[in-house]
């Protein structure tokens, strides 16, 4: 199986310990990956603001990239549900059949990282070891969008001596929202002050989520409060083994 | 203009209502406990249907035939109605609709209409325009009695008052009742059993005197002529059977096929909109009858709007909403704001949908972005609207609408730059370098201009000194 990675631009650009960490697992794990340097950006800002059009050679370069590929894998919950729901919607509303073919071959064949490692690799237990207490965020994308389930905590559960705390109240959304986090700021911070109260109630050391961009605004939030919470993505806790961290 | 009314003109953009509603403690905390409790609710009695997903499925689908062949079913509706005694009025816009009741209400030689809930008329500004014509509207509905009375604004579709606690109710009607007629009871406490029956005092000498009444519809059934309102008071019964004239406004997308349609919307509406199995009433009237309720009935279709959001192959779903207020109680922006920093009649995440469509969106143009896609809205919707989908598209249509912005500006740059590997990894290098020089122990704190709201109140991160790209390129090309 020819696995490429699709970092994201927002995980290469900020976190790339991310990217490290699902090339750690999956080589692990015995798979060989591959990174395909054409790609860039799924293009979910440009469509969630509103600047569709602009969206379109974004998706043209993924299709393009990624077509050759058994399976792409991302970690990045949202990111997944933009190539998934809203590539085919753009390639019908802008673009000639061509692209609008690629593009429905090639979604199929894209995966969130822990659909990828439960559902395609069919493995729970990565041999990961984090002996630390750790809340599991469920991101809007990963809950309602892709609809995870527990397939992350099944991931997390499997993952020797941590221990899994709940958040409460947890499937309400943090307030990011990409632009919206800018363009509505103050109800934004108003929902994270919520959501950061929950995850001090928790008792977690880490707070994991398998999108990145949730856990900057949550750990930013949690930074400037002064708390000492972690924030990580969930793929390097899956990466950690006895001794490592 | 078409969708009159729908927006309370003078309203500030989403974001600058919302700052001011979001330092109001007792605000939020009266929204916390409110939609909490019935969204806990709503949960329990859907989760008790094996087929509320059917179900679900059924409302959409009987919602989009509608939609599909609404001038048909108008018509059959209308043919219904005049056979079963009633008189039919189409009105194209809000001007038009005050204008035909302010007529019917006139033509009684009458000055004072009982009023039973209805979004319809609030979006008219009815009552306003009554009381111009000198004609007095007295709401009977609980919650949007205590709205007239606080001379306020409904903040939530189903629940108007929402965003008051019952010791402002108690001070409101210990204030003002009187000079809508009975006072409150000296020493009234706040006692909800209480309140509720000073509001019953209150409102009894008008049912028993009101000659003229105005509803609204939750729906109306073409193949019979029968137009159906769901309440949890009784005021509304009162109002349907009591009086002589009875005139009913209702928007144009409230019709339903059949009466048997019904049979999917009241096990939907109840459920989704006040947690319960069965609303206590439902009323359902069919023309007139000779010596049984009113001997006239006239109905209004109202379109202010409607037709040009049902040319909107993607935005005409909202058209489907049957106003349950699921959404509103499940949205984690309206649980801050409330619903008057929507600045519309109809709030939530179904207003940012409905609203800008009805009156355009360059009207309402933050609407569409006042909302942070989380889905739980439509997960909610007891009829499957994808509200996250059409905000999708309306933002869409407002960025189109404004032309060359900064934002639009900076969005084209974006996009350059992220179709090119190669600018993308200059970018990063730029990000880097800058983002370092700016944190402090690996932090960024607060940051000027657009991205000063976001900074505010959370720290960024400083830019790794290599990006994935880079590292992958430096540890994996090599071997």
């Amino acid at each position: 199986m020819r696995i490429a990675l699709f970092i994201t631009c927002f995980n290469d650009t900020m976190f790339p310990e991310t990217g490290r960490a699902v090339v750690t697992v999956l080589e692990r794990l015995g798979h060989t990956v591959e990174f395909p340097q054409e790609q860039t950006c799924c293009g979910q800002m440009h469509f969630n603001t509103g600047y569709r059009p602009d969206a379109v050679p974004l998706v043209a370069r993924f299709a393009r990239t990624f077509g050759d590929y058994d399976a792409v894998v991302t970690p990045s919950a949202s990111c997944a549900g933009m190539v998934r729901e809203n590539h085919p919607r753009l390639a019908e509303e802008y673009s000639p059949p061509a692209l609008v073919r690629q593009v429905a071959e090639l979604v199929p064949r894209v995966h969130e990282f822990t659909e990828f490692l439960t559902d395609v690799l069919g493995v729970t237990d990565v041999g990961a070891s984090f002996p630390h207490k750790v809340a599991y965020h469920p991101t809007c994308h990963s809950l309602r969008g892709l609809r995870l389930g527990d397939r992350p905590e099944r991931l997390l559960r499997a993952v020797k001596d941590l221990e899994l705390v709940d958040i409460p109240s947890a499937d309400s959304c943090c307030g990011f929202g990409g632009t919206f986090a800018v363009k509505n700021a103050d109800t934004s911070a108003a929902m994270l002050a919520d959501k950061n109260a929950a995850v001090l109630d928790s008792g977690a050391e880490v707070l994991c989520a398998a999108d990145n961009s949730c856990l900057m605004h949550i750990g930013g939030g949690l930074s400037r409060q002064g708390a000492t919470v972690r924030t990580m993505h969930l793929a390097e806790i899956l990466a950690a083994t006895e001794g490592a961290v | 203009m078409t969708g009159q009314g729908v927006v309370w003109l003078g309203s500030p953009s989403f974001p600058e209502a919302a700052r001011e509603a979001l330092k109001d403690s007792q605000l939020r905390a009266n929204l916390k406990r409110a939609t909490g409790t019935i969204r806990d609710k709503r949960l329990a009695v859907a989760s008790e249907l094996d087929d509320w997903e059917a179900l679900r499925e059924a409302g959409a689908a009987i919602k989009k035939r509608t939609a599909r062949h609404l001038d048909r079913y108008l018509v059959q509706l209308e043919e219904s109605v005049t056979a079963a005694g009633g008189t039919v009025h189409w009105a194209a816009d809000a001007g038009e609709a005050n204008r035909i009741v302010a007529e019917l209400v006139r033509a009684t030689g009458e000055r004072e209409v009982v009023k039973i809930k209805s979004m319809a008329t609030q979006e008219i500004g009815l009552n306003e325009h009554l009381a111009e014509q000198g004609i007095t509207a007295y709401e009977t509905d609980l919650a949007e009695l205590i709205v007239q009375l606080g001379d306020d604004r409904p903040s939530h579709i189903l629940v108007p008052a929402i965003h008051k606690n019952r010791t402002e109710i108690r001070d409101l009607f210990t204030a003002e009742m009187g000079h809508w007629g009975q006072p409150a009871p000296d020493g009234l406490g706040d006692d909800p059993a209480e309140l509720a029956e000073a509001a019953r005092r209150h409102l009894r000498s008008k049912f028993l005197t009101a000659k003229v009444a105005v509803s609204g519809a939750n729906f109306a059934c073409a193949d019979s002529g029968t137009v159906v309102i769901v309440e949890s008071e009784g005021n509304g019964r009162m109002c349907l059977t009591l009086p002589e004239t009875l005139i009913t406004v209702m928007g144009i997308e409230k019709v339903v096929p059949t009466w048997s349609d019904l049979e999917v919307f009241l096990q939907l509406l109840p459920r989704s909109s006040t947690g319960e199995r069965m609303n206590p009433y439902t009323s359902t009237w069919t023309g007139t009858t000779d010596g049984d309720g009113p001997s006239a009935f006239h109905l209004i279709l109202l379109d202010n709007g409607r037709t040009d959001t049902l040319a909107d192959e993607v935005g005409r779903q909202a058209l489907a909403c049957i106003r349950c207020s699921a959404c509103l109680n499940v949205c984690p922006v309206f649980e801050r704001t409330g619903g008057h920093a929507y600045g519309s009649v109809y709030p939530g995440p179904i207003g940012a949908v409905l609203t800008p469509q009805l009156v355009g969106v360059e009207n309402a143009a933050s609407l569409p972005f006042a909302s942070t896609l989380c889905g739980a809205c439509y997960d909610a919707c007891p009829v499957k609207i994808d509200i996250p989908e059409v905000l999708a598209h309306l933002r869409a249509k407002v960025v189109e609408s404004k032309g060359r912005t900064p934002e639009a500006l900076a969005m084209k740059a974006a996009a350059t730059v992220l179709d090119s590997p190669r600018l993308l990894g200059a970018a990063q290098k730029a990000a880097s370098v800058g983002g370092r020089a700016l944190a402090r122990n690996g932090r960024i704190g607060r940051m000027p201009g657009p991205l000063a709201g976001w900074s505010d109140s959370r720290d960024t991160p400083a830019p790794p000194a290599e990006s994935f790209r880079t590292w992958w390129r430096k540890n994996r090309e090599t071997e």
